[in-house]
């Protein structure tokens, strides 16, 4: 019995090459970022668990979701602008512009694999997380909520520096001058409240901040805002990069001459 | 019958360039055209608007009936295209490429067999299951044109898929094109071999600087085309008298352009008078090449 009909085989099977692309290197893509998430675990956990408390838990309890956060939202970028890039590059992108697939299916297929690769890695970090340590989970639903749609928010974000990016080092440059700061300015490692007031308003400018604090409220309760008005930032950042998103797709902007 | 491919009045601007110039062209279903054109004439762009990878400024295309811009999932789903790079997808094998290719065109496993025939047919049985990555460049040529097939479509599109290709791939490639355009297939080819034009074509167009300059077909290009080339081997240099004629002059050999072949008498008579030996010499019918130096060369 055939599951999917006809007319979404396309951008299913879209999606399934996505997955299987980014599986076949699963050392590189869902392993090594695990890595990196524990490592920065053990080294913050180990010199500030005795001295730091943030909202009254202990450090590292605070700091292992801000940690999977990252990653989830690092990889779902990863996944959509790697795969863009690579394409691009070698020229295989015309295998996809020949079909039928529409820019929306187009859109939602590698919007869906990476949200899938970020939910990897970030299931990854937790699972061997718990390991050494007890994390509670107050809200799951909001966990879910942001951890989807934060992949999502970064996926989008991936295809549009995919398909704006022409070479590996413009790429890198995205990666490395706007993702990784924002990233690591988000409330990861601390709380806004410990900046001064004027980084603190400059911390709430940044995106990730909402989708850091709103995760983080998923499993431990308490947050530096309201999870209600984090939800509601990501989901309209969401909405509006989507939109950028589906227009470059629907005007072939750097696909279609 | 619906053509099989019907271009109307395409225009395609790139910023100054304007790189197609109200082309008209309309290809029968079942028919094994030829565009051809020297570099930067257009057949690739015209190519890339009828699959898609490019907009036209103005104008229509449509495929089996389909316009490629406001029908376009019907429109693809008629047209296979083997692009002209050897590109390729590293991390799949042959199989799993076809598989998803046929796949993004909404077929399942009921395809499968074909795309086991198509793998048969083209010599890839035996690299079904190799990485893309690790196939020569034959092979990786092979695995493209089983790709545009691999949705099974009415309408071929084969940009340059000889280049760089040796002899005997050349002959598996050109049986098994033959094949799909005795079973129905409209085949399109653009080439710089034009002798394989010439034999596989029965109609061809010629393009310069975006626009169509020759339209017919193969036979009444051949035989509105009446000169002949006359090889020589000569034991000493040509006489300057017949330099007008010359066409080409290699190790030591020399083709002469006829336009009628009484001409000979005149080439030996001005030979003679300049005691040139004539060491070897040969008749050679016009082809393909000729007419497509002497028509697209001339407009």
């Amino acid at each position: 019995m055939n599951l999917i009909s006809n007319s979404m085989r396309g951008p299913w099977t879209l999606f399934k090459k996505e997955l299987l692309r980014f599986w076949r290197v699963s050392f590189q893509t869902v392993a090594a970022p695990v890595m990196t998430a524990l490592l920065y675990l053990l080294v913050f956990s180990h010199v500030l668990e005795s001295r730091v408390q943030v909202h009254g838990v202990n450090y590292t309890s605070f700091l292992i979701p801000g940690l999977i956060m990252m990653s989830v939202l690092q990889n779902a970028f990863a996944n959509s602008s790697s795969s863009l890039i690579q394409s691009k590059v070698m020229g295989n992108i015309i295998f996809v512009l020949l079909t039928p697939i529409s820019y929306l299916e187009f859109f939602l297929a590698f919007l869906a694999s990476s949200i899938v690769r970020g939910l990897v890695v970030g299931l990854g970090i937790y699972l061997v997380a718990i390991i050494f340590i007890d994390l509670p989970m107050v809200h799951p639903w909001l966990i879910l909520a942001f951890a989807v749609l934060g992949s999502a928010l970064l996926g989008a974000f991936g295809i549009i520096a995919g398909i704006w990016a022409d070479k590996f080092d413009q790429m890198a440059a995205f990666q490395n001058f706007i993702i990784m700061p924002l990233s690591f300015l988000s409330g990861v490692f601390y709380s806004i409240h410990s900046l001064p007031p004027f980084w603190q308003a400059v911390s709430q400018l940044n995106p990730f901040f909402y989708m850091i604090d709103g995760f983080r409220y998923g499993f431990l309760g308490v947050g530096d805002i309201s999870p209600a008005i984090s939800l509601s930032v990501v989901g309209a950042s969401f909405f509006g990069l989507s939109l950028i998103t589906l227009r470059m797709l629907k005007t072939g902007y750097k696909l279609r001459g | 019958m619906t053509p099989a491919i019907k271009i109307e009045q395409i225009h395609k601007h790139f910023g100054t360039l304007h790189a197609l110039k109200g082309i008209d062209l309309t290809i029968e279903q079942g028919e094994f055209f030829a565009l051809l054109g020297p570099n930067g004439a257009g057949k690739s762009t015209l190519i890339n608007l009828l699959a898609g990878l490019l907009r036209p400024s103005s104008g229509k295309l449509s495929v089996m009936g389909f316009d490629v811009v406001q029908q376009y999932r019907q429109a693809r789903h008629a047209l296979g295209v083997v692009p002209q790079e050897l590109v390729f997808d590293p991390f799949f094998n042959v199989r799993e490429m076809l598989r998803f290719q046929a796949g993004y065109f909404g077929r399942g496993t009921e395809n499968d067999p074909w795309i086991d025939e198509v793998i048969e047919a083209l010599g890839l049985a035996d690299k079904a299951t190799t990485n893309m990555r690790r196939l020569s460049g034959g092979m990786k040529r092979r695995a493209l044109i089983a790709q545009a097939l691999a949705h099974k479509p009415p309408v071929l599109v084969l940009d340059e898929p000889t280049a760089g290709v040796d002899v005997e791939l050349r002959q598996i490639l050109w049986e098994f094109i033959k094949r799909l355009n005795r079973e129905g297939h409209t085949i399109i080819l653009t080439t710089h071999y034009l002798e394989e034009a010439e034999t596989l074509c029965s109609r061809v167009a010629m393009m310069k600087q975006g626009e169509i300059v020759v339209l017919d077909s193969t036979a009444n290009l051949l035989n509105h085309f009446p000169g002949k080339n006359l090889r020589l081997k000569l034991g000493s240099a040509l006489p300057q008298s017949l330099s007008a004629m010359l066409r080409n002059e290699e190790n030591g050999e020399y083709m002469l352009a006829l336009s009628e072949v009484t001409q000979v008498e005149y080439v030996l008579a001005e030979l003679r008078s300049a005691n040139v030996v004539v060491e070897d010499m040969q008749l050679i019918e016009a082809d393909l090449e000729d007419v497509f130096v002497e028509l697209v060369g001339r407009k």
